[in-house]
């Protein structure tokens, strides 16, 4: 049924067509909406057998899950920024123990300094985690990546993330098809575990293991990730028949056949990067965008296929490791790592900052006339880092750095900045 | 069932004789069809007092719920010894996940059994001292105001034992652990530090707290018993010295503990709604150098001569708990 809904009552009315049996809460904005929706579902009895815990912490709302799940529930949780922090060490424990839990992380900067706003640190910092990680562009795929996970996480016994820009998906009120009951249904088979805590068949789970097979638990968890590579189009081709909308998949490709310059993004901006395009290709340029859905397990040979033919490649990503540069960046430069192709990083967008058209169009112009540096940082404020720099130089108390460039921004201080 | 105690000074110990006993009055750990929750082969230290707590409180738990349990274990000596796979001695369904989340797992545990309508399979917790009232202690305390569904034990030898003895928030004053070393002018662990969780458990006001030692094992039987009698969060903190850790013989597990319960450093009572409505009294009083001397982490208290200073000021704490908590008859 089509809806002029909040993305994030989408994803929360995707999540209840899936039937979770436990739901465990624990407010962080962007995410709260998505939780608080499902409160009401649960609390008002249209989302039934389903148990709702307002827990104390991320690190408890990820250890329920690991609880319900190991006990052979539907287990569903949502989180963002410091909440996955904070929850690291259990996200790492579910996908070690192999337990199919979806999350929700309504991507936010992490602090500090602290800031509520997107950029991609928080699920990227926890790329290397074991748990598949589904990026959506917009809300109508948020929803329906969700549905896709319950599937592809129980087919697998591990976890996945489905990643979501926060605030520019969580609280867009956009056009989204959510669907009935009867073809999630149809979709989404009842969670059968491979292992289950039950006392008429008792077994040990999390066990301690040594260097005699530690390697191999690994190294299955790494095998059996990759299986997804193969399931995640077939699930793409399946949601297709059952749902009518082709939603998914490894990655998806924007006018690139031609194109000698290829952009690369996740998630919404890949919307405003679409338009850029058209833009530049009205103009006559050969440029092109490439998305990708499935970040892991990293689809390397798609990539591969993907790009091969470009003359460039321009990453734009909304994240950074820093002392290195792209993160994303570095994962397709894996992709292309016998060839003569360059990768540029074009690190931008971080905590909340805006990406504009005209930005885009700048560095695209650039990029195609191999004008641009290895590392860029998209409207990066120069004097403002430099004037701090400068300070740094000159005296030693130069105080906490982000407090001494918000005082350079105030409206005092900005006027002699000149 | 009231618990009567039944004194049999007579044998020199207070050892009970099963057969001397009703039939309902025997431990559930010297019956025939006793679960072997915990059974043997597993890798605990000589007398200790955890495996030993862990054993009676498990058995009993399957016992009264006809053997439909679960158990969740924070990381930790009991988790270690009993799982270097394949050689598990679990006979129950068991799950580890990490140090400081196990009463969190439970919760998980038993929100699945409720919407499956499995709610005659109960969920039981355990963590030592370290997992309960240090890194545990943000998702215990959430448990416990959930009022979740889920006995929790915690198995109390008063240090981090598994990684080498380190302090806990447990570790009585003047202890020696490897970070509170008996050096300096005030040596061992500091006074005036530290917690005493049944009473932040009490103060959640949840349906059943319980404290125990392993010297009075039919008590912790028949406290289990009990807490397996309520739904909500219970919480049961078992004394279980670690020989090891407190440098005491393997075979004086027991005495000690026993001398920990009569000396009044460690209360023995059991709460209900956050009232305390029962307090296992003290037979035989014992000045607390009874119980420190023979302990290697109060070595440095007992030199060529006693700390008195020292001395005092842990009786002290003996006294205060013997009046706060009504130890003794007037």
């Amino acid at each position: 049924m089509l809806k002029q809904i909040e993305g994030s009552k989408a994803v929360a009315e995707a999540v209840a067509l899936c039937r979770p049996e436990v739901i465990c809460a624990y407010p962080i904005s962007p995410q709260t909406h998505i939780v608080e929706a499902l409160g009401v579902m649960v609390k008002n009895e249209s989302l039934k057998k389903c148990e709702f815990i307002n827990v104390e912490s991320e690190f408890s709302a990820m250890s329920v899950a690991i609880g319900s799940s190991a006990a052979g529930a539907r287990s569903y949780t949502a989180t963002a920024s410091q909440g996955l922090l904070f929850m690291a060490e259990a996200v790492y424990n579910a996908s070690g123990l192999g337990l199919p839990i979806v999350m929700t992380v309504a991507n936010r900067a992490i602090g500090a300094p602290i800031n509520i706003w997107n950029d991609h640190s928080d699920s990227l910092s926890q790329r290397d985690c074991g748990w598949i990680q589904l990026f959506a562009e917009t809300n109508q795929e948020a929803a329906d990546l969700h549905i896709q996970a319950f599937r592809l996480a129980e087919e697998l016994s591990i976890p996945v993330m489905v990643c979501m820009d926060g605030y520019i998906l969580t609280h867009a009120f956009d056009r989204v098809d959510i669907p009935d009951q009867a073809q999630v249904d149809e979709y989404l088979p009842p969670y059968e575990p491979r292992q289950v805590l039950d006392p008429e068949n008792p077994i040990s789970i999390g066990a301690m293991v040594g260097p005699e097979a530690f390697m191999e638990v690994r190294y299955l968890a790494h095998v059996k990730q990759m299986q997804a590579l193969d399931l995640v189009p077939r699930y793409q081709e399946e949601f297709k028949k059952i749902f009518g909308r082709d939603t998914g998949g490894l990655l998806r490709n924007y006018k690139t056949e031609d194109a000698e310059t290829i952009l690369v993004a996740m998630g919404s901006l890949v919307g405003t990067i679409k338009d850029t395009v058209d833009e530049l290709r009205e103009q006559g340029h050969k440029i092109g965008v490439m998305t990708l859905t499935l970040f892991r397990p990293y689809p390397l040979d798609a990539v591969r296929q993907a790009l091969l033919h470009a003359k460039r490649v321009v990453v734009v990503e909304k994240s950074i490791s820093i002392g290195l540069g792209g993160i994303l960046a570095s994962n397709i430069r894996m992709s292309l790592h016998n060839e003569s192709i360059p990768v540029y990083t074009v690190v931008a967008g971080l905590g909340g900052r805006g990406i504009t058209v005209k930005s885009l169009y700048d560095m695209s112009i650039k990029a195609m006339s191999d004008e641009l540096q290895p590392l860029t940082f998209l409207d990066l404020k120069k004097e403002l880092v430099e004037r701090h720099l400068i300070r740094e130089k000159e005296k030693r108390r130069t105080g906490p750095i982000a407090e001494s460039l918000l005082k350079d921004i105030g409206p005092i201080a900005a006027s002699k900045l000149q | 069932m009231v618990y009567v105690p039944i004194k049999f000074y007579q044998t020199g110990t207070f050892t009970v004789g099963n057969r001397l006993l009703d039939e309902d009055q025997r431990s559930i750990q010297a019956t025939m069809d006793r679960h072997n929750s915990l059974t043997s082969g597993h890798r605990a230290c000589q007398g200790c007092g955890e495996a030993l707590g862990a054993r009676y409180a498990i058995d009993t738990a399957m016992n009264v719920t006809n053997n439909q349990l679960i158990s969740v274990n924070a990381t930790g000596c009991l988790e270690v010894f009993s799982t270097p796979y394949p050689e598990t001695s679990w006979q129950i369904p068991w799950i580890h996940s990490l140090f400081g989340n196990a009463p969190a797992v439970a919760t998980g545990v038993a929100a699945a059994m409720r919407v499956k309508g499995k709610d005659q399979i109960r969920v039981l917790s355990q963590g030592g001292d370290g997992g309960t009232t240090d890194i545990g202690f943000g998702p215990l305390s959430g448990m416990f105001e959930r009022n979740d569904d889920v006995l929790y034990i915690c198995h109390d030898n008063e240090a981090y034992m598994n990684t080498g003895i380190q302090r806990s928030s447990a570790t009585p004053p003047a202890a020696r652990t490897a970070t509170t070393m008996p050096v300096g002018p005030e040596p061992g662990n500091e006074f005036g530090q530290g917690k005493f969780l049944p009473a932040i458990a009490m103060a959640h006001e949840i349906p059943y707290v319980a404290t125990a030692t392993v010297a009075d094992l039919r008590d912790l039987e028949i406290k289990v018993k009990k807490a397996m009698e309520y739904r909500g969060s219970r919480y049961i903190h078992i004394l279980v010295p670690c020989p090891l850790g407190w440098g005491h013989a393997p075979h004086d597990t027991i005495r000690i503990a026993r001398m920990a319960k009569e000396s009044g450093l460690f209360p023995v009572f059991e709460a209900i709604n956050g009232e305390i409505t029962s307090v296992l009294k003290i037979r035989n009083k014992v000045p607390v150098e009874e119980y420190l001397r023979p302990q290697k982490r109060f070595a440095h208290m007992f030199g060529k001569t006693p700390d008195v200073k020292t001395l005092a000021r842990y009786q002290g704490i003996a006294d205060r708990n013997i009046r706060k908590y009504g130890l003794m008859d007037e």
